[in-house]
């Protein structure tokens, strides 16, 4: 039945974790370090509302945007803790998660032309969804020895007058790379320059190890150009619930919410009052995983070290970018062999592109125990790669 | 004051004592040597103070009863309830021992192999102190939670996807 597949879905290529995904399925007693959501499981008083929403019988649709309650507590929140100001009448809408949010955005402003940039590496998703709104993507290198922040010039690079959307994605999934003030404003400044777009992917904000994180929507002129789009799946430990959003101009907010109204109707209800007693009383829960994810990330960059190989300092999210170079292995060698020599499965580089060949992404939401054994591993198995 | 880096330090001791100064250090990025001092000064202070497991006795099968004692206490001039709390916490039976707001004084948690046992302790060695007024004994049941820790059930398995982006 395949000749009925329409074409830009046929010809796109699968996910590079799906293959690795279904090698890891067929093995027992793998240690893990392959997975990208939280290992603590939604705070008891988020779950306990939810639970208590749905004996109330609050199991109908909401609103297209969203509870307006909801919306409200979110403003209030992004206010306080980023210094964003956004209407919550017209300037948030509440998407069924973080991933519809960044599909809404690509579908609302692409046309058959347009170019989006995307930092390499980055999530696998911004690629796909561009393509599927039917413009094209072009990948922006970012680089090791700068620790994974894009930088201007690599944009001036890629840069032509085809492009209208900036992907930023910071803390970076695969990377744990986070961009500071200093290192966004120059990219402002691009911006401003050629009259782009930004889809501000900040899902991982509340995963910042060092200062504080800003906002690109934050900076001076940046508010009606950004798209800030976020969710409660990393920072509460919400994958199920599917909730995120996206907020922005209320001419943008509009377009998107229209999309959404057709195909999604609304974000599922539990969620979002789940979501919203999130925001209320769990910040003490949140700031605890946070701790937890702190004492891991240390523990996984040291041991990387100590094993000879090169491992930038991660400042953000809850993954490790090792380089594995030193080992002579390309990315997928490196993560198959290792797979079936020592039964630890972790992300090629590459599958979050080109740029990740020579690193393989490994996620500490993981307990320590886990962690110690799978470094204990990946030791042996460089050790005896090193000797060879 | 404790300072952000000490507070942090606490947290980790007072859910798991068991890493070493290496393994902290590794963690939280503070020296080793630094943690070594701040612990021995805590102990010292008495702000750690003690190192004690969890432990589920119901779970062993040893015989152990516990109970809830409430006492009214004749408060004495001059020491409040501090003096017949000082003189309390020396039983090696009184596993907590608490002042309250409300209906009594003093809440006491006490443990004995038998019923026997806690009902000979309340009788022949709480009750006839001076200024006690009145006990009210409460047998524990069954203990669910103990010092934050869930006893009840199996934990919590997560099924999570084994790769996922």
């Amino acid at each position: 039945m395949k000749r009925y597949l329409a074409n830009h879905v046929a010809n796109m290529p699968p996910s590079g974790i799906r293959k690795f995904f279904d090698l890891v399925a067929t093995m027992k007693d793998v240690i893990s370090l392959g997975v990208g959501e939280p290992d603590f499981v939604t705070p008891w008083t988020v779950r306990e509302s939810g639970i208590f929403s749905l004996e109330q019988g609050q199991t109908m649709y909401t609103s297209n945007a969203g509870l307006f309650e909801l919306r409200e507590e979110l403003a209030h929140h992004l206010n306080v803790t980023m210094g964003l100001s956004y209407d919550p009448l017209k300037e948030i809408l509440i998407t069924t998660g973080a991933s519809e949010a960044v599909d809404l955005v690509m579908r609302a402003v692409l046309e058959p032309g347009n170019i989006v940039l995307v930092p390499d590496p980055s999530y696998v998703s911004y690629g796909p969804c561009a393509t599927l709104a039917g413009a094209n993507v072009r990948y922006v290198p970012t680089h090791a020895e700068e620790n994974f922040r894009l930088r201007v010039k690599d944009l001036t690079q890629a840069y032509s007058p085809e492009v209208k959307l900036l992907v930023l994605s910071y803390p970076n999934n695969p990377t744990g790379a986070i961009m500071q003030r200093e290192d966004l404003l120059p990219i402002a400044e691009f911006v401003k320059e050629h009259d782009l777009l930004v889809l501000a992917d900040d899902i991982y904000s509340d995963l910042t190890y060092e200062g504080t994180h800003t906002s690109f929507a934050s900076l001076p002129d940046m508010h009606d150009r950004t798209l800030f789009v976020s969710g409660f799946s990393k920072s509460y430990a919400m994958t199920g619930w599917r909730i995120g959003y996206v907020a922005g101009h209320p001419d943008l907010i509009s377009g998107m919410t229209k999309i959404h109204q057709y195909t999604m109707l609304c974000a599922p209800i539990t969620g979002q009052i789940a979501a919203l007693e999130a925001l209320r009383s769990a910040s003490e829960a949140k700031d605890e995983m946070v701790a937890a994810y702190d004492r891991r990330r240390r523990l996984m960059v040291h041991g990387f070290r100590s094993m000879g190989l090169d491992c930038f300092e991660p400042l953000g999210a809850f993954y490790v970018f090792p380089d594995i170079s030193k080992t002579k292995l390309s990315s997928e060698a490196f993560a198959e062999e290792l797979l079936k020599e020592e039964k630890v499965a972790v992300v090629p580089g590459t599958a979050f592109g080109p740029s990740g060949e020579g690193f393989i992404r490994c996620s500490y939401a993981y307990s320590l125990e886990q962690l110690e054994e799978a470094l204990q591993r990946i030791g042996r198995f460089v050790e005896r790669r090193f000797s060879l | 004051m404790l300072t952000p880096e000490d507070r942090k330090l606490l947290k980790i001791i007072a859910k798991d004592c068991r890493y070493t100064p290496e393994e902290l250090s590794l963690q939280t990025g503070l020296s080793a040597e630094y943690i070594k001092k701040r612990i021995k000064d805590w102990d010292k202070e008495k702000i750690i103070a003690g190192y004690q497991p969890v432990i589920n006795w119901e779970r062993t099968g040893e015989e152990k009863v516990s109970a809830l004692i409430e006492v009214r206490v004749l408060p004495q001039r001059g020491y409040g309830f501090d003096k017949i709390a000082k003189r309390l916490q020396k039983f090696p039976e009184i596993k907590s021992l608490m002042l309250m707001s409300g209906g009594y004084d003093l809440a006491l948690l006490i443990e004995g192999k038998t019923m026997q046992d806690v009902a000979l302790f309340v009788a022949e060695k709480l009750a006839p102190l001076e200024h006690i007024q009145s006990t009210a004994t409460h047998f524990v049941l069954r203990r669910y939670k103990q010092d934050g820790v869930e006893l009840m059930g199996e934990e919590e398995t997560l099924q999570r996807l084994v790769i996922s982006p």
